[in-house]
């Protein structure tokens, strides 16, 4: 177990260093084929050749592509000092650069997004975690039933209706015509029941996308594991069927489920990009929009491998997750 | 759908009636299928008693392993789809199952009748351990009994089916015993609550040889032990022969042949019979040049051939004339205890057996 | 039953005379395991572990064995199918061992391959037209009169009628469904046929059918069978020889008259006792020869003899040196040091043999608990 985390992590590792310098290729390599200038973004277009050249040289631009790297990854791992020759900036670790946009640190800005991402992504999981299994289930266990087939079709509807769409109308709904929810982002820390209040609607609207697939996803696998051989075992050693289904059948069933939920969830940590902007919410995914319409390089760079950071992790939790439900997975 | 008609018996009338211990009479399990009514099995009777081991033989699709889930009440009920129409009686201990109530049947399973499946590889959970699964039956019809003595009997129950350090090996996966210890624990879960009938549906179907063997004389021991009636379910003839008292052979849904073991296996009625034993090449005899296998293939159940299910790969169905494709024949006792379901005269029978089949045995 | 039905193969000319038509010389195949951070080779599943054995043109070679004993891995290294770790493989007495996919193409006709499993072996989206003319379009074989008129001759030559050509694998039964295996097989005249248990899927009924067609095939087309299966009386009933593999090796390898009348390893003993034979009144008189425990793990193989774990004639020789695979009786070879059935005690490998026969621990009365498996 413990090789097997120590393998994993190194894996992750390197995965990371490989993201960040695809990203960095694309980002910091394009602008030069295309002949834009990164310093020149940085200090705007209206700027003398000297101010530029500063510019340049205290971000380092002037230097090759790889030095550039090796100089962006010191400073996400020890932190890195940024230069004119006169005055000295420091930058602590881990350090995303300054934007070019605001001038402000990369870091603090991401932090600050996550909290909103992270709040919605969290509130929403739950809701959709919860319903959507449960609606799977009792799906599964009234098939071809009146209820399996409403639920299914709500379910079909809830996947193929884009997050704009099912947004935009319960936003118009519930906030404009009805006035029941406030529509602005507070934190948590601010006001724990404004955050909640603000919440519920995109809460509600983004676990509704994700509940259709569960739900699918639950009464696919719950009616597989049914035919499952040692369910009939357990059924002829005369359990009742509540703990047929809810000791042998679901058990085999979450194992799947906590698999897609760990991806989906490190994916919208990453940025929930269409909900947030739907509701206007300044959280990782609106930030990244933000930033690769003004090809805010550092931005685009900071919010890339945050996002790929969640993903990996959330990969490596599912894994390991998943050896501790089944016996069988041997992690070594 | 189930008879409903018949209240079930109180198991204290038993001492009284003079029915076997387990009683099957006209069985008929039906699935209602997209492609039609498939009959897998279709008015079955036979006896049981305690202490003793039929042997239902069969091919695949002969309706041998829908006849031990019935008997279990391990079908789907009612009126959902899929759930297959079931008529007839099953008697246990003076009890009747088919029309009784589904939640007395699942307080019978497993206590009073157990069963022991094929492949105890996936007739297991993964994610249980092998004791935890056999704590979970016995605690299921001994609410009173707490971890520890249920665990306690998990461990004896282990040691009686075989298990070297029963305490050790009691907090296991499946995955972590072979295939043979997998089967004696699955056994050992099938008897922790002391059945009295034993269903075995091909339990060694899956497994060596040399733990084949190992398995058959366990339950074989068990039995004597236990005194339980067995009903062991296989394709294999050397398999019953070695267990079984008496012998039950299906075709198409129905019983074509019963009888004692010892005069099934010298004197067989059936020329479905004959064919099965003249299909399979045997360590016991002198090698014989070439098989007589049974020619074509088994029957549909949704289309079971006409009369008798077996006419079309019958090589003596001419005899019969149209008999054979217009009648269906019931089983008649052709010698003591051993029933026969065939329109040729038991005369005609018996020389047949003597000229033909007997000398290529 | 009949005199048209003689026996299947002239009897092969003794081994000195006659080049084989297979040979295989000390095959070996283990499946590293390996461990730790850095995925070191910590041991090896030894699935075929030295193995000799010939097949000459025309005759049946039977090879049995319990699961894990290393009989499939076997078959897939001589049809090379699987890439062997050690020891050679000759074909016509050509080394066939490291032959690249493309030097094996054209052997691969002659060479051809039956699976167990009639369900997953044929793709259900083709036409059983389709599935059997395969070979011929990847071998680009031309036939006289068209590839459409070949498959069909096929199919009748494997007891299916022509008609089959346009339907799909799943609108027949299993029997059906080997037979069209069988036909595929045939497609390029091949010389050597190796088929894994190519009857134990099926029903009893059906298996002899099969067991029969395989038997017709032979002697119509003069083919070699090196046939793999568990099955003791089936391999009885079709071989000429027979060869008993455990953890990996040959332990026993004969005529097969010589090897069921007097079987000399003890594990070929156990096995066949174990057999159980549809006659009830045999089951109170013959002799049982119970093992106890389950085949210990390939990956760490019992020092010297691999059966004396469960062997009850077991001495301390039996641990510490390996018994060679050595003819006991003329075309009789055995790999072990206290062999049954021995006529001339004299002949016997191991100097230490002081036990008699008679005074052996009776193997029902060592009935105690099976070894720990895992």
């Amino acid at each position: 177990m413990l090789v097997y985390l120590i393998r994993r992590l190194i894996n992750v590792v390197v995965m990371l260093l490989v993201v960040s310098a695809v990203t960095f290729g694309i980002f910091f390599m394009v602008p030069k084929l295309t002949g834009s200038d990164p310093a020149l973004l940085y200090v705007g277009k209206i700027a003398d050749k000297a101010a530029v050249e500063g510019i340049r040289h205290k971000m380092g631009l002037d230097k090759s592509i790889t030095e550039q790297y090796v100089l962006f990854v010191k400073g996400l791992v020890v932190g890195r000092d940024y230069s004119t020759g006169v005055d000295v900036t420091h930058c602590s670790a881990p350090c995303f650069g300054y934007s070019f946009k605001t001038e402000r640190e990369v870091w603090p800005v991401l932090l600050d997004r996550l909290g909103v991402t992270a709040s919605l992504a969290a509130g929403a999981s739950v809701i959709w975690l919860l319903f959507g299994t449960a609606t799977g289930v009792v799906s599964a266990l009234r098939r071809r039933t009146l209820l399996d087939r409403i639920t299914m079709t709500t379910a079909l509807a809830g996947v193929s209706l884009p997050i704009y769409f099912t947004g935009m109308l319960a936003s118009a709904i519930f906030v404009y015509q009805l006035g029941w929810f406030p529509h602005d982002y507070v934190n948590l820390t601010d006001d724990p029941v404004a955050w909640f209040q603000n919440l519920v609607l995109p809460w509600i609207t983004l676990a509704f996308l994700y509940a259709a697939t569960y739900a699918r996803l639950t009464r696919a696998t719950l009616l597989e594991v049914l035919g499952e051989d040692y369910i009939r075992t357990a059924r002829a050693k005369g359990l009742n069927e509540r703990r047929v289904i809810g000791k042998h059948a679901l058990r085999s069933t979450l194992t799947p489920i906590l698999t897609v939920f760990g991806m989906d969830l490190g994916a919208l940590i990453g940025g929930a990009v269409l909900t947030e902007s739907t509701f206007n919410f300044r959280g990782l995914g609106y930030e990244a929009v933000a930033a690769i319409s003004s090809s805010d390089l550092p931005v685009i760079m900071g919010v890339t491998l945050f996002a790929g950071f969640f993903i990996i992790i959330a990969n490596l939790l599912v894994d390991v997750l998943y050896a501790v439900v089944d016996p069988r997975v041997r992690l070594a | 759908m189930s008879k409903t008609e018949k209240a079930p018996t109180p198991a204290s009338e038993r001492a009284s009636g003079d029915k076997p211990f387990l009683s099957v009479r006209d069985l008929r399990v039906h699935f209602p299928t997209d492609d039609g009514l498939v009959r897998s099995v279709d008015g079955l009777t036979f006896d049981l008693e305690k202490g003793r081991t039929l042997g239902i033989v069969g091919e695949s699709g002969s309706g041998k392993s829908v006849t031990s889930l019935s008997i279990m009440g391990l079908h789907r009920t009612g009126t959902k789809r899929g759930a297959p129409r079931i008529s007839g009686e099953v008697w246990l201990d003076g009890e009747e199952l088919v029309g009784a109530d589904p939640d007395r049947v699942r307080r019978l399973r497993g206590q009073k009748m157990a069963m022991v499946f094929q492949d105890p590889l996936t007739a297991m959970h993964p994610y249980y351990t092998v004791g935890a699964q056999i704590i979970e039956g016995y605690r299921a019809h001994h609410p009173g009994v707490g971890k520890k003595d249920a665990r306690k009997r998990a461990v004896e129950m282990l040691d009686r089916v075989g298990i070297p350090q029963p305490d050790k090996r009691v907090d296991a996966y499946p995955h972590e015993f072979s295939g043979g210890m997998r089967q004696r624990a699955m056994i050992a879960m099938a008897l922790v609550n002391d059945p009295s009938l034993l269903i075995a549906d091909e339990p060694t179907t899956a497994l060596d040889v040399t733990v084949q063997a190992q398995i058959l004389d366990l339950i074989r021991d068990l039995q004597r032990e236990f005194g339980s009636a067995v009903i062991i379910i296989t394709h294999d003839l050397g398999v019953v022969a070695e267990l079984a008292d008496d012998i039950l052979v299906m075709y198409g849904g129905k019983s074509v042949e019963r009888g004692p073991a010892a005069t099934l296996f010298e004197a067989p009625e059936h020329p479905y019979t004959w064919g099965l034993l003249g299909s399979m090449p045997r360590l016991d005899r002198e090698l014989q040049d070439r098989l007589v296998p049974v020619k074509g293939t088994p029957p549909s159940l949704i289309n079971v051939p006409s009369g008798c299910a077996f006419h079309p790969r019958c090589p003596y169905a001419e005899l019969t004339g149209d008999r054979s494709t217009t009648e269906v024949p019931v089983l008649t006792e052709a010698a003591p205890k051993h029933h026969a379901a065939c329109h040729l005269p038991i005369a005609e029978r018996h020389r047949i057996f003597a000229e033909e089949i007997a000398p290529r045995l | 039953m009949t005199d048209s039905q003689t026996v299947t193969v002239p009897e092969p000319a003794p081994a000195s005379d006659r080049e084989p038509l297979l040979r295989v010389t000390g095959l070996t195949k283990h499946f590293p395991i390996t461990k730790g951070l850095l995925r070191r080779q910590s041991g090896a599943v030894r699935a075929v572990d030295g193995i000799d054995f010939t097949v000459n043109a025309g005759e049946t070679l039977g090879v049995v064995g319990e699961s894990g004993c290393g009989k499939s891995t076997m078959g897939r290294l001589v049809t090379r199918l699987a890439e062997p770790t050690g020891g050679t493989v000759e074909f016509e007495g050509r080394d066939i061992t490291h032959l690249g996919v493309g030097a094996m193409r054209p052997l691969r006709r002659d060479i051809q391959m039956i699976f167990q499993d009639p369900y997953s072996s044929l793709n259900p989206r083709h036409t059983v037209g389709t599935i059997v003319g395969a070979p011929f379009r990847l071998q680009k074989v031309q036939t006289e009169h068209g590839t459409k008129r070949a498959v069909q001759d096929l199919l009748e030559l494997c007891g299916l009628s022509p008609e089959h050509y346009n339907r799909y694998p799943h609108e027949f039964s299993g029997g059906q469904r080997q037979r069209i295996g069988i036909a595929r097989a045939l497609a390029l005249k091949p010389k050597m046929i190796v088929a894994d248990e190519p009857v134990s899927a099926l029903d009893v009924s059906i298996q002899a059918q099969v067991v029969n067609l395989l038997d017709d095939l032979q002697q119509e087309l003069g083919l070699t069978y090196l046939i793999i299966a568990h099955d003791l009386s089936v391999v009885r009933h079709v071989s000429d020889r027979v060869a008993v593999m455990y953890l990996g090796k040959i332990v026993e390898i004969a005529d097969r008259d010589s090897l069921y009348r007097a079987p000399m390893h003890p594990y070929t003993k156990a096995l066949m006792s174990a057999v159980p034979v549809p006659d009830p009144r045999r089951k109170e008189r013959r002799e049982r020869i119970l093992l106890t425990g389950d085949v210990p793990s390939p990956i760490n193989p019992p020092s010297g003899c691999r059966f004396r774990t469960r062997c009850w004639k077991a001495q301390d020789v039996c641990a510490s040196e390996e018994p060679p695979l050595v003819a006991a009786v003329a075309g009789h070879q055995v790999a072990c040091h206290f062999p049954e059935n021995q006529q001339s005690p004299e002949n016997q490998q191991s100097p230490e043999n002081q036990q008699s026969p008679e005074n052996q621990q009776s193997p029902e009365s060592r009935q105690s608990p099976e070894n720990p498996a895992v």
